[in-house]
């Protein structure tokens, strides 16, 4: 795989993917034709469509988790092959077409920018050029999210649920040791600031699911999204320090503490 | 207060210390979960011998009918092994979210080096166990044989 430290910064792009055959290989292509500096990574997360063949049809690289981990697990498994494999910078796009890989152009032109940023989130509701065009509810989740994060971190979030996001080695490495479990976009933002990493947030344009089904649905779901990233947020209010630092032991160990 | 239950709550507790002394020695139960259960069965098993004990818990506690307080006693341990289970869950938890992570990884590598074997040797021969070249077949079969050795002599 790309290893050129020398040369140009090697790109990957993670695309985690539960039951999207549908539409993968249209991202997958999209990716292809309008940001060719990435490498694609498709990580299946135990899907039981033919996410794997379709991806693995077109030639692109397919991790597959050997059962359903939750979005944050998969995303992880790609931060953990692109530390192996020295990758400079990661993107994750979405497999349901909601990202459009024509935007990455702006991520990487902000984390290159003058003041050097570790993430770069692409955001839904930063200018008012683009239209959104989610229902309330889920408008309303996410800006009560954007409100609360934006009151911890002293500093304007507008969407900290998007997934569309480039990181750096840092972030990478950050993420690749410790990332949140089930819904992990909004604990990521929070953990990123307790570790000194910064962020910025870009405009893009952002589409509905192209098909496929949204891992979060129904109400009972979104109630539980919404209590337990309220409840993740709380409990990140109140660690002091970074739960995970070099040097530490390992967050998961056979050891035994109570 | 000597009597019936007094009977039931020492065979009771001894039991369980028995039952979780066994389990350990057969290695059904590992050690690290198995202390919180002997101290609660020890705890149990001292207060029901000796009601003395009991009353004066009871006493401090301001409960008025000293057995009850062998229920609290019980409500209070059983809750701290749930605890403790439930932190044993998420660590497993976490363990095998890495297990799997870590295997889908060598999966993909493993696939990715079979693939360069495959282009290197001429075209057309079948990459499957044992199928396409004999002598490698035999190899396999011999470094197996070895493998089985090594393992079975360590232990």
């Amino acid at each position: 795989m790309a290893q050129a430290s020398t040369q140009r910064p090697s790109c990957l792009a993670i695309i985690p993917a539960y039951n999207e055959s549908s539409t993968i290989g249209d991202v997958i292509r999209a990716l292809r034709q309008h940001a060719p500096r990435f490498d694609a990574i498709v990580v299946d997360d135990g899907s039981t469509d033919a996410t794997s063949e379709v991806a693995r049809g077109l030639d692109v690289c397919v991790l597959r988790v050997p059962f359903n981990l939750g979005v944050g697990g998969a995303v992880q498994a790609g931060f953990l092959y692109a530390v192996e494999n020295g990758y400079d910078y990661v993107a994750q796009v979405d497999a349901d077409g909601q990202h459009d890989p024509r935007e990455l152009r702006k991520l990487m032109a902000a984390v290159d920018g003058p003041d050097r940023v570790d993430m770069v989130c692409g955001s839904r509701f930063l200018t008012n050029e683009y239209k959104y065009p989610a229902p309330v509810s889920r408008r309303t989740g996410i800006h009560i999210f954007a409100f609360l994060l934006s009151r911890m971190l002293s500093r304007p979030i507008s969407d900290p649920t998007s997934g569309f996001r480039l990181y750096n080695r840092r972030a990478i490495e950050l993420f690749a040791r410790d990332y949140p479990h089930d819904y992990p976009e909004v604990e990521a933002v929070l953990m990123l600031h307790h570790h000194r990493l910064r962020m910025r947030e870009v405009p893009v344009k952002m589409y509905l699911r192209g098909g496929g089904r949204s891992s979060i649905r129904g109400s009972g779901k979104s109630a539980y999204y919404m209590i337990k990233v309220l409840l993740a947020l709380a409990v990140g209010l109140a660690r002091k320090r970074p739960l995970v630092d070099p040097s530490d032991p390992a967050p998961v160990s056979a050891e035994h503490q109570l | 207060m000597a009597g019936r239950i007094q009977l039931v709550a020492v065979i009771a507790s001894v039991a369980m210390l028995v039952v979780v002394f066994e389990m350990v020695r057969r290695r059904r139960l590992m050690e690290r979960y198995a202390l919180m259960w002997l101290l609660s069965a020890l705890v149990l098993t001292v207060v029901s011998a000796w009601p003395a004990g009991l009353r004066l818990i009871s006493h401090a506690l301001g409960i008025a009918y000293p057995p009850s307080a062998l229920f609290f006693l019980a409500l209070g341990f059983i809750l701290l092994l749930l605890l403790h289970f439930s932190s044993a869950v998420s660590r497993l938890g976490d363990q095998t979210k890495l297990l799997a992570q870590r295997a889908a990884l060598l999966e993909e590598r493993l696939r990715r080096l079979e693939g360069q074997e495959e282009e290197r040797p001429a075209r057309g021969s079948e990459p499957g166990f044992g199928r396409a070249d004999p002598g490698l077949a035999h190899e396999r079969r011999l470094a197996a044989a070895a493998n089985r050795e090594r393992f079975t002599s360590d232990s």
